[in-house]
């Protein structure tokens, strides 16, 4: 079981996001710690969840929050439910905001992993993104954290951006190769409707990266990772020394987490019921500081998952992973219809097998080396064979 | 309703004429007119185009259904009978227009003013040459600022041989000397040579379907007389009706006691179906048959479509728009037809193309139906070679409509493909293009004279294929929109030798039935290049190369490669919110079980509408 308290405020939004944060001129930081604490107390106490092994917080920038209000948080989280001292507490940072000084009261207030947004290690590159820091700035701050978070501190990094060319990206690899702790998370640059780079793009002031570039761009970098000693063990993290993010796996095995803050998502089954929900809080910090006010959480949404639905993200996630879906996994979700039963007869995954983009044995349902690149063409025939079994 | 007299108007005094003219010249207001002057309708009325009936019809500005209206005028102190018979205003449709003439004995031939002389003008003019008929020439429109009625009068006496002292120049909008057009029509027009003592001779030249007296025919009577009660018989289906009512159009219908030899008007005779009174056909009394009018033709389409509805749901909706659109239009012709890829649907023929895209508009507009039209397909013929086969079919030349009936080159002696005659009339500048497109289409020139100092009219022979998609666009957009081209009724349906080929399509090897087409040699590898780019653009890529090929036999001549997915995954699920992406997969998974899989290759049903369908609406 994990928690996700969201900070949804950046200084500036970057060229490519489209997330739910916001730039204003200030932050009622008293108001909105209040209610985070409140909101993450009456989410838990309406769970069924007793202990949490994870804590991320994300946004937004969460590194612009003050250290008393992660504390704080941290301190409702205790006071709900069960927080032991081994559960991991990440928090996401720029590097704009992670001197030293900063970093260390993080980590007395309870943060034991940090995640930065690096992006990329090239200037000209950071600008494209709209990033508010320079290389510079991304490497000193790496460095801090390493010395504070040993072990425990993960880097962003973006490929696929307009112009980038191959040498380009391999440069950035061996970059951040030098520079980093053991987990890496890697994104290919996607351009979401609505954000000023895919209207450069769209507009034909920068270029569309071509689909074979990016294909070889991943496969320079999980080679290149996987040399340098990494496990790639999802479709855009690596780790090693057994460096992996808790908090992820817990979301991609579709435990339960419960999401506080505007904009938050959660997947929980609430006191007095037998089923998973979907839910989203209030997206405008304005009007969830005032639900939140008045009924303890602001919860815009609530559905029901059915058991198929359930059982479609467990696979879609999943699958997503070096480790697959598990049959006590899949058996959690689906104790009448084994994982053997759905896919192990002849169907769409009995051919996806013979073409080598996918794994059934023992241990799991799991796409091999070469599937794992090309998830997204074989989870629709996966999703119609589940559908009718 | 007092019933009218019509003994009342002896041969003498009838005159059957029709207005020809090019499109937009002023025909219809020439009859709105004539229906004035006449007291037929009422000035105050002021419908314009009254005799335009159709939606379509208002919105092109033609005429699709052929009517007629009896005019009723006193000139020198007799009353006269002038029956006025509207033609289609299209030369897709001058069958009919033809069988209007037929029951004429003189046009009013209608030219603009400004524009003169145009490709429609010549067409009909020849028809009503070759019909023999008297031809009384109109200038119109000269009224308007660039009227240039002198040059248009050379034209005419250049062109037809009509001395320029016969044109007559009117204001069809205006009134301006549209009375004389009249009295031109009863001076220069001989009455009709026909005897009422004669048996009962009628022509058909037109049907309209009535939801509550059935079939309606439009008859023009060359011989004898008809009344209510009268048992006649139909010379092309042989079948027998009990005549129930008759009467003349004012032009709306008018019943009369009799109708006789020389007039024109209408009768209902229980038909049930416009098939049972075709245009061209011949009705006679019971016991007393005549030798049927020359020149009747079964509909002939010459230009085919395959018609499919947007989805399968959607099928039987279509049907009975078809069957109700159908019931007023004899000339198109219904198989049911079935694609692998598009489901249940039909193959029609029209009479051309003008004829399809009305029907397609009517379609639309009367029964709110859209539809998938894929590109239209001309009948060809083989002459076998094969013992075998010709024992098959009973003959040795058999028509050939869709791909998967091509003979083989080793059965068949000779193919053919239809040809039809085209006149182009156009600006001098632009001669040179025109020459070139037309000698692209494999056309060959029979003709080329200058009608005056700016303009040419070409004439030349087509193979039908070449013009059946496209031509008249390509002519349009080259010449700026100002060459015309038109395609008269004869010589239709010559057939020439060809070298045609069937050329099919190929993913990863495996033949895309659907996508088979008839097309000569000369043309396969550009029109099987452009099938293979379109085809590459309207398949998703998947786990694997994807060869697209076009193939005449076991010979490649055009290929594209749908290169492989070799990244295809989503970099970061945000957030913790994967509702969205579930929506998008599942999506995905439904039209997974739509798509039709051609060997291992998965094609969606839109990609075959796609590459299929007609361009329309350039």
């Amino acid at each position: 079981q994990t928690l996700c308290p969201q900070w949804p405020y950046c200084r500036k939004r970057c060229s490519y996001c489209n997330f739910n944060t916001y730039v204003v001129p200030a932050v009622d930081e008293a108001a909105m710690r209040a209610c985070l604490v409140r909101e993450a107390h009456t989410l838990l106490r309406l769970s069924q969840v007793h202990s949490i092994t994870s804590v991320f917080f994300g946004g937004g920038t969460p590194s612009l929050a003050s250290p008393h209000t992660i504390a704080a948080v941290l301190e409702a989280v205790a006071g709900a439910a069960h927080l032991p001292a081994s559960a991991e507490v990440t928090l996401e940072a720029n590097p704009s905001s992670t001197d030293t000084s900063r970093l260390t009261s993080f980590r007395a207030a309870g943060v034991n992993r940090l995640s930065i947004g690096v992006q990329s290690l090239d200037d000209a590159e950071l600008r494209l993104l709209g990033r508010e820091h320079t290389a510079a700035e991304a490497r000193k701050a790496v460095e801090a954290a390493g010395r504070l978070f040993p072990g425990c501190t993960s880097i962003d990094l973006m490929f696929g951006l307009p112009g980038q060319s191959r040498d380009a990206w391999a440069q950035g690899l061996e970059a951040a190769l030098g520079l980093c702790d053991d987990h890496i998370s890697l994104y290919q640059l996607t351009l979401e409707r609505g954000t000023a780079l895919a209207a450069q793009v769209r507009g034909g002031t920068l270029p569309l990266p071509p689909q074979d570039l990016l294909a070889d761009m991943y496969q320079t970098a999980r080679t290149v990772l996987v040399a340098a000693g990494f496990r790639h063990y999802e479709v855009s993290n690596f780790a090693r020394k057994g460096a992996l993010s808790n908090h992820n796996l817990s979301y991609w095995r579709a435990d339960q987490y419960i999401g506080v803050g505007p904009g938050a998502h959660g997947r929980f089954v609430p006191q007095g019921s037998c089923s998973r929900e979907a839910r989203v809080q209030t997206l405008e910090p304005v009007a969830w500081m005032r639900e939140v006010q008045s009924q303890g959480h602001g919860t815009r949404s609530r559905v029901v998952l059915s058991p198929l639905e359930q059982l479609e993200e467990l696979l879609t996630l999943g699958l997503r992973t070096d480790e697959g879906v598990t049959h006590e996994r899949w058996g959690h979700f689906s104790p009448q219809l084994s994982l053997q039963a759905v896919f192990g007869v002849p169907g769409e995954a009995w051919a996806l097998q013979e073409q080598g983009w996918l794994l059934l044995d023992g241990s799991s349902l799991r796409c091999t080396w070469a599937g794992l690149a090309v998830l997204d063409s074989l989870l629709p025939d996966l999703l119609c064979q589940l559908q009718r079994r | 309703q007092e019933k009218l007299d019509m003994s009342m108007y002896p041969v003498e005094s009838i005159r059957n004429f029709s207005i020809i003219a090019h499109v937009d010249h002023g025909k219809s207001t020439l009859a709105d007119r004539l229906l004035e002057i006449t007291g037929t309708i009422s000035k105050a009325d002021r419908n314009k185009q009254v005799l335009d009936k159709l939606q379509v019809e208002r919105e092109r500005g033609i005429t699709v259904k052929a009517q007629s209206a009896s005019l009723f005028y006193n000139h020198e102190g007799i009353n006269y009978l002038l029956n006025l018979i509207d033609t289609p205003g299209h030369v897709d449709f001058s069958y009919e227009v033809s069988r209007s003439l037929s029951a004429c004995q003189g046009v009013i031939l209608v030219v603009d003013a400004n524009e003169g002389i145009q490709a429609q003008t010549v067409a009909n003019f020849y028809l009503a040459f070759e019909a023999q008929l008297s031809i009384i020439p109109v200038i119109n429109k000269i009224d308007l600022k660039n009227a240039d009625p002198e040059r248009v009068e050379k034209q005419i006496e250049k062109l037809f041989d009509i001395p320029t002292d016969e044109c007559i120049r009117i204001s069809a909008k205006q009134g301006t000397n549209v009375e004389k057009v009249l009295q031109k029509v009863i001076e220069k027009i001989p009455p009709p040579q026909c005897n009422t003592a004669d048996p009962l001779k009628a022509l058909v030249f037109d049907s309209t379907f009535d939801h509550y007296r059935g079939v309606v025919a439009n008859v023009a009577l060359f011989g004898g007389e008809i009344a209510k009660g009268n048992k006649i018989v139909s010379a092309h289906t042989k079948k027998r009706y009990e005549v129930s009512e008759v009467g003349i159009l004012t032009p709306n219908e008018q019943p009369t006691h009799k109708l006789y030899a020389g007039q024109v008007g209408y009768l209902i005779a229980g038909m049930k179906e416009v098939t049972e009174a075709q245009i061209g056909d011949t009705l006679f009394l019971y016991k007393q048959p005549v030798e049927p009018l020359p020149g009747f033709k079964s509909a002939k389409p010459m230009v085919f479509a395959g018609m499919y509805p947007v989805d399968q749901t959607e099928y039987n909706n279509l049907k009975s728009a078809l069957e109700r659109l159908t019931l007023n239009d004899s000339s198109v012709t219904v198989h049911r037809d079935s694609s692998l890829a598009l489901g249940a649907g039909w193959r029609l023929g029209f009479l051309g193309l003008l004829h399809m895209e009305v029907f397609n508009q009517r379609l639309e507009q009367e029964y709110n139906m859209s539809v998938i039209l894929t590109a239209p397909t001309v009948p060809y013929k083989a002459v076998l070679s094969s013992a075998k086969l010709i024992k098959e079919y009973g003959k040795d030349e058999i028509t050939i409509i869709n791909p998967a009936q091509f003979p083989d080159k080793l059965s068949v002696s000779e193919y053919l493909e239809p040809t039809v005659l085209g006149t182009i009339v156009t600006p001098h500048e632009y001669i040179g293009k025109i020459i070139a497109l037309c000698q692209d289409r494999r056309a060959v020139q029979k003709d080329m004279l200058y009608i005056d100092e700016n303009r040419v009219m070409l004439k030349y022979v087509f193979p039908l294929n070449e013009i059946v998609l496209d031509f008249y666009d390509a002519l349009k957009s080259l010449s700026s929109g100002y060459a015309r081209q038109q395609v008269p009724y004869l010589p239709r349906e010559r057939y020439q030798a060809a070298d045609l080929i069937k050329m099919d399509i190929l993913l990863n090897g495996n033949p895309v039935e659907e996508l088979s087409t008839i097309i000569h040699n000369d043309k396969a590898y550009a029109a099987g290049k452009l099938l293979c780019e379109r085809l590459k653009e309207a398949i998703p890529r998947q786990l694997f190369e994807i060869a697209i090929q076009a193939a005449i036999g076991k010979k490649i001549i055009a290929r594209e490669t749908l290169k492989a997915y070799r990244k295809n995954v989503v970099a970061k699920c945000y957030g913790g919110d994967i509702t969205r992406r579930m929506k998008l997969l599942k999506r995905q998974a439904e039209g997974k079980r739509l798509m039709r899989k051609i060997g291992n290759v998965e094609v969606p049903r839109d990609a075959f509408i796609r590459v299929l369908k007609r361009e329309t609406d350039k």
